[in-house]
């Protein structure tokens, strides 16, 4: 199917079915009930799920299949949101041009920095990577080109946002927020009350749940052609491939430059969700947490970036809005003083303790799972077909071979 | 000439933070191969040693003063510490006052053991995981450190000042013939540049010296063939670990006068500390301290008006230029080695 | 299949009938298509959604403004002392919720990013069905959720912001603000600085490098200028900075003499650390002795630099030593349930909800539109600061302003700070139109669906 092998074209298939059923899978819970404060199924979160799975998808690309770790990923997720905004400044609310322009941009600015960054390997790279982005993260921040021209251009700290006193030259009337050539609004949500649950679907999620279906499939069909391979063989040893008289920069940087794009997609379909561009998107804790997301996920692997994805963000949102409040709701049902004694146990690892649940998870998934999430998914899935234990998967073939170290 | 000879002092002073932390954090990737990303966290708990004996200084007995109300209308509760009633007004007075230069002390025990306990309990399982594994546990386990202090100690920054003796500062002008007050430097700042000059000189000299510290250089160089002659290379390299840790907390105990401990210091500090590391070079020691005062004196000077009225804003970015153009032109940093780190 | 409210038709066409506001507005989450606003209260209870850092640097200002907001929240349902309520000068409210729902309450963590605020936020209006948020501990968040409101339809309250903008070049009309702002510390200061220091004076300006930090500068500078201080530089030091040795170093060799810090929490604790340290205070400069002033002070951050605060002048919104009775019941009630002393942004958080609820009673309704008609031009006294006015032209509040001095001898834990004047309302007021101020647009207000 779609040139794809039968194990691809069944992952694809499932990524397919589970992003479109987000909604009901995401809110398992009746919305009156305690634990309705584990739904995810809502908007804001279901597209951050899809943008940072892009994200991740993106560079692990570059990162699972070369072994080069760039440090400054983010800074074309910054990049890709400030170009979505400026078209909205410029021309109007639709998101199409936007979007063309944060994927061509973060790509020129991929290229130039891959170029330079890539005549260094290893941590060199890293260092190089996190150096650009970490320039353009204080560039935008305190928006010194704005400052050198006179204009806003990243308007700060702030963020850039639109103003009514903006050109906005094809606006009509009555438009207001990011729409799809005018057909739908990103923010419209359809609410569907079934009994005790509720679910949403939101127009700008499937807006993005389109974007990442094919962004997982180009990453499929990269990862099985003979680009790919060249990229594997190069994270394997990059000397000997040069010994082989070939040079193996083209291919790095392509893919540097690809993983850029997906980045910038990523920016500008954030900022095409909601209209507003920072410069904390471009920070090296925001580079971090892509490195993190991949790794926690599985790197080399091809759904792990994006279950990586899913995993700090849902702890990110859900976790930080559990308070002693809503504990004690959940624990009225035990006499008072063990209530309480609960309540003071789990306090410090939710709320403003979320911090702490998500570095256990780090540290707990790396130790136990370290092939990260997708292996926590194969030994479950090995639990249940015991028999075919030996059956070649491509997913597990990925995760094995990102233990072995490189020859040094 | 005067704001040139300033910055120059000023770059030694903030240099020498950095090399204390960058030289850790070496000694780490160059004896075990470990990207350390929990080194920024065993700074900001070497700085929370100084609090944490301040406060043990300052414990307390509670009496109520019947002539004073609190905010809330109740007697004024008026707390001795413990140390003033022990030794007197006066020496315990002095004793808190000097709890920040007595918790090197206190320190070292402490983060050669989290060092120790580190490495053994960790860090060990880690050797031969890829680098990506060891930077997703190391950030976990900073973050879960950090969030450990933010839970005792809450999340404001808390003032642990220098000795009365150490306050105000010292007027070199005077001595070199310019105005009064055209060059003045902190005494506390002056204390801090000649104790990391000292650690520093001190892990040189243990490393260069020792039979202990040509065994851990030969482990560095290669680890493999130490191991063959039947040297316990492991159990030095766990010493080593612990020597790294009791560096960076030293680098943060003193540190804490400068600028008032909190939580998420360490974070502050680790990307820097990392570029200050690759720009000196992997594995190399001196490289990462030649480094670190580099960057230090370059960083001053960015913050000069005459410079920032040219280029405004250059202070925010030079680090990260000159990161570029030294990785740009030496491969390998100042002074790193092939082969390490570079896969 | 309970409604069908799917946007889908083309913007084109609802051009044709803009006139119909409203039509092409989004469906929020639990949004009655009858009630015709976002997340109008169906049941016995209403949701506020309480949006303060709760990790990262400023995580102490908004676990203070939390337990404010706590407070507010018992009392509004008839708990406890019932605090400022007592004082309050407008009677709509009776203890027995908002418009007679209990007032249930959700968190969240703005981590003082613009995104993670955002999310935050959204999460509140989508999920929880929140119909107003309230706190925060920085502009550029404030900035950033305020627009958020602004689009989703539901009231904001800033909580600590004190950036000129706020109210200013992104003032909106859901948005309201009880903090004071920039231009009111430089106003307030002034005279006291002039009193203290002379009106020969000669300032040299640290400034953060953000917004913030820029329309404080412009304030300060402004204010000092007009009655006659000269401004020998102004260095913008980067947001990221830890260590301020070397902006400071310079300082004292430049002809200054009054170094004008205009930084605020860490960075604020850590620049004045420095140039404490540097003994700048104990220098003569052109006969003078060198003085610093911090223009915006908060409890917690002079906690944070301890003795360095010791006779440094700033401002402030609100203390828990004013005598008033709304700030003495208001004290009482918070110092009894936690056992300390309210910050000025718990207070600011405190005080917006009550006002929140005040104005959904007095409007009979939890409409949006209702509650921004009866917030604006709304003058009340009882809250602490003297009477107090939340003007219609950009919703800022204008009341009294503090100027406070660092505690030279401090008797206990709390006693960082002391008020040395309370400068009236008038002193600080200014034109809606004033250039600081200038560019914006309050719009019109959104009730959402």
């Amino acid at each position: 199917m779609l040139g794809l092998k039968k194990t691809d074209a069944t992952l694809l298939i499932v990524v397919t079915i589970l992003t479109v059923f987000a909604p009901f899978i995401l809110n398992p819970f009746p919305t009156s009930s305690a634990m309705a404060q584990f739904n995810a199924g809502y908007p804001d979160l279901m597209q951050r799920f899809i943008i940072f799975g892009i994200f991740a998808i993106g560079f692990n690309l570059l990162f699972g299949l070369t072994g080069y770790l760039s440090f400054g990923h983010a800074a074309f997720l910054g990049i890709g949101s400030y170009a979505v905004v400026w078209m909205y400044k410029l021309l109007d609310y639709n998101v199409l041009p936007g979007l063309v322009l944060a994927v061509i941009v973060s790509g020129i600015f991929a290229l130039a920095i891959g170029f330079i960054s890539l005549r260094r390997s290893g941590i060199y790279f890293s260092i190089l990577t996190l150096a650009f982005a970490q320039m353009m993260f204080a560039i935008s921040y305190s928006d010194l080109i704005g400052r050198f021209l006179g204009t806003t251009v990243t308007n700060g700290e702030t963020g850039l946002q639109v103003y009514t006193s903006d050109p906005q030259i094809l606006l009509s009337a009555g438009e207001t927020a990011p729409h799809f050539l005018g057909l739908v609004e990103m923010r419209s949500t359809y609410t569907l009350d079934a009994g005790a649950w509720s679910f949403d679907f939101n127009a700008g999620y499937y807006f993005c749940v389109v974007f990442m279906l094919m962004a997982f499939y180009l990453a499929i069909r990269i990862f099985r052609s003979p680009f790919g391979l060249m990229l594997r063989a190069v994270k394997s040893n990059q000397q000997r491939m040069s010994y082989t008289g070939l040079n193996t920069k083209p291919y790095t940087l392509a893919v540097f430059v690809i993983s850029g794009m997906y980045a910038g997609l990523a920016g500008g379909l954030l900022a095409a969700m909601d209209p507003l561009a920072g410069a904390e998107r471009m920070q090296w804790t925001a580079s971090g947490e892509v490195v993190l997301m991949t790794i926690l996920g599985g790197a080399g692997t091809l759904i792990g970036p994006v279950l990586g994805a899913g995993f700090i963000k849902y702890f990110e949102n859900i976790f930080s809005k559990i308070n002693d409040n809503v504990l004690h709701q959940w624990f009225a049902f035990m006499p008072d003083g063990l209530e309480d004694f609960v309540v003071f146990v789990i306090h410090p690892f939710i709320g403003k303790g979320w911090h702490l649940t998500l570095g256990l998870m780090f540290m707990m998934v790396v130790i136990f799972l370290p092939g990260g999430l997708v292996e926590g998914g194969q030994r479950i899935g090995r639990i249940f077909r015991r028999k075919d234990r030996n059956s070649s998967d491509a997913e597990l073939d990925a995760a094995k071979q990102r233990n072995t170290p490189p020859a040094e | 000439m005067d704001a040139i000879l300033l910055q120059i002092l000023n770059g030694l002073d903030k240099g020498s933070a950095y090399a204390l932390i960058a030289l850790g954090l070496t000694l780490i990737f160059g004896t075990l191969g470990v990207v350390n990303f929990a080194h920024g966290a065993l700074f900001m708990i070497g700085a929370f040693c100084a609090v944490t004996l301040q406060r043990i200084f300052t414990l307390s007995y509670v009496t109520l003063d019947e002539s004073q109300k609190d905010f809330l209308g109740n007697p004024l509760k008026v707390e001795t510490p413990y140390v003033q009633s022990w030794f007197g007004e006066s020496l315990g007075a002095g004793i808190i006052d000097w709890s920040v230069p007595l918790a090197i002390l206190f320190c070292i025990p402490v983060m050669v053991l989290i060092g120790f306990v580190m490495e053994r309990g960790l860090i060990k399982h880690f050797y031969k995981r890829p680098h990506a594994d060891q930077i997703l546990v190391t950030f976990g386990l900073a973050i879960v450190l950090q969030e450990i202090i933010k839970y005792f100690y809450g999340a404001n920054p808390i003032p642990t000042p220098a000795p009365e003796l150490f306050r105000g500062s010292f007027d070199f002008g005077v001595l070199l013939g310019f105005d009064p007050n055209a060059i003045i430097y902190p005494y506390w700042r002056l204390v801090y540049f000649a104790f990391s000059a000292v650690i520093i000189g001190g892990v040189f000299a243990f490393l260069q010296f020792t039979t202990f510290g040509m065994v851990v250089r030969a482990g560095m160089a290669d680890r493999e063939t130490v191991g063959m002659l039947g040297i316990n290379i492991d159990k030095r390299f766990t010493i080593m670990f612990g020597i790294a840790a009791a560096v960076a907390g030293l680098a943060g105990v003193m540190y804490a006068p400068i600028n008032s401990p909190n939580y998420h210091m360490g974070m502050d500090f680790l990307v820097l500390s990392f570029v200050v590391v690759v720009v000196g070079g992997m594995g190399s020691l001196p490289g990462a301290v030649l480094a670190g005062f580099l960057l230090g004196i370059l960083e001053s000077f960015a913050s000069m008006n005459e410079v920032k009225n040219i280029l405004p804003g250059i202070d925010q970015i030079i680090i990260y230029v000159v990161a570029i153009i030294i990785l740009l032109t030496r491969p390998r940093g100042l002074m790193g080695r092939k082969g390490v780190m570079e896969e | 299949m309970s409604k069908s409210n799917f946007t889908r038709r083309g913007l084109l066409k609802t051009g044709a009938v803009a006139g119909a506001a409203g039509l092409s507005l989004p469906t929020y989450l639990r949004a009655d298509g009858h009630s015709g606003f976002t997340n109008a209260p169906t049941g016995s209870t209403v949701t506020l959604g309480f949006n303060v850092p709760q990790t990262g640097p400023y995580a102490e200002e908004g676990l203070d403004e939390l337990r404010a907001q706590e407070l507010a929240v018992q009392h509004l349902n008839g708990e406890g002392d019932g605090g400022m309520m007592n004082t309050f000068s407008s009677k709509a409210l009776q203890g027995n919720g908002i418009l007679g729902k209990k007032v249930e309450f959700v968190t969240g963590d703005t981590q003082t990013k613009s995104d993670a605020a955002r999310a935050s936020a959204k999460s509140m209006i989508e999920k929880d069905g929140a119909i107003m948020i309230n706190g925060g501990s920085s502009s550029g968040v404030a900035v950033a959720v305020q627009g958020l409101c602004q689009e989703a339809g539901v009231i904001f309250m800033a909580g600590l912001t004190h950036s000129n903008d706020t109210t200013g070049k992104d003032k909106k009309a859901n948005g309201f603000r009880h903090f004071f702002n920039a231009y009111m510390s430089g106003a307030a200061l002034a005279p006291v600085l002039q009193n203290a220091y002379g009106a020969d004076r000669r300032a040299y300006h640290l400034t953060a490098d953000y917004t913030w930090g820029w329309t404080q500068q412009a304030s300060m500078q402004a204010a000092t200028e007009a009655m006659g201080w000269q401004t020998v530089n102004n260095v913008l030091t980067p947001l990221a900075s830890t260590d301020f040795s070397s902006y400071i170093a310079p300082v004292l060799n430049s002809g200054a003499d009054v170094l004008v810090l205009n930084h605020y929490g860490g960075n604020m604790v850590n620049s004045l650390t420095n140039a404490v340290q540097f003994g700048l205070q104990d220098k003569m400069v052109n006969g003078k002795q060198f003085e610093i002033v911090v223009p915006l002070y908060s409890e917690l951050m002079a906690a944070g630099a301890g003795a360095n605060v010791q006779g440094v002048f700033g401002s402030m919104n609100w203390n828990w030593q004013l005598q008033d009775e709304g700030s003495k019941a208001f004290t009482q009630s918070f110092g009894e349930k936690y056992g300390r002393p309210p910050s000025n942004s718990a207070h600011t958080c405190y005080v917006q909800t009550l006002l929140y609820a005040d104005a959904v009673e007095r409007a009979g309704t939890f409409n949006p539109c209702g509650v921004v008609e009866a917030l604006e031009g709304f003058e009340f006294d009882g809250l602490g600061n003297g009477p107090v006015l939340y003007r219609a032209d950009d919703h800022q509040c204008f009341k009294d302003v503090l100027v406070m001095k660092g505690t030279e001898n401090p008797t206990n834990q709390y006693d960082t700070l002391e008020i040395v004047e309370v400068t009236p309302r008038a002193q600080v007021e200014y034109e809606p139109d004033h250039p600081m101020f200038a560019g914006g647009d309050l719009g019109a207000c959104n009730p959402g669906a």
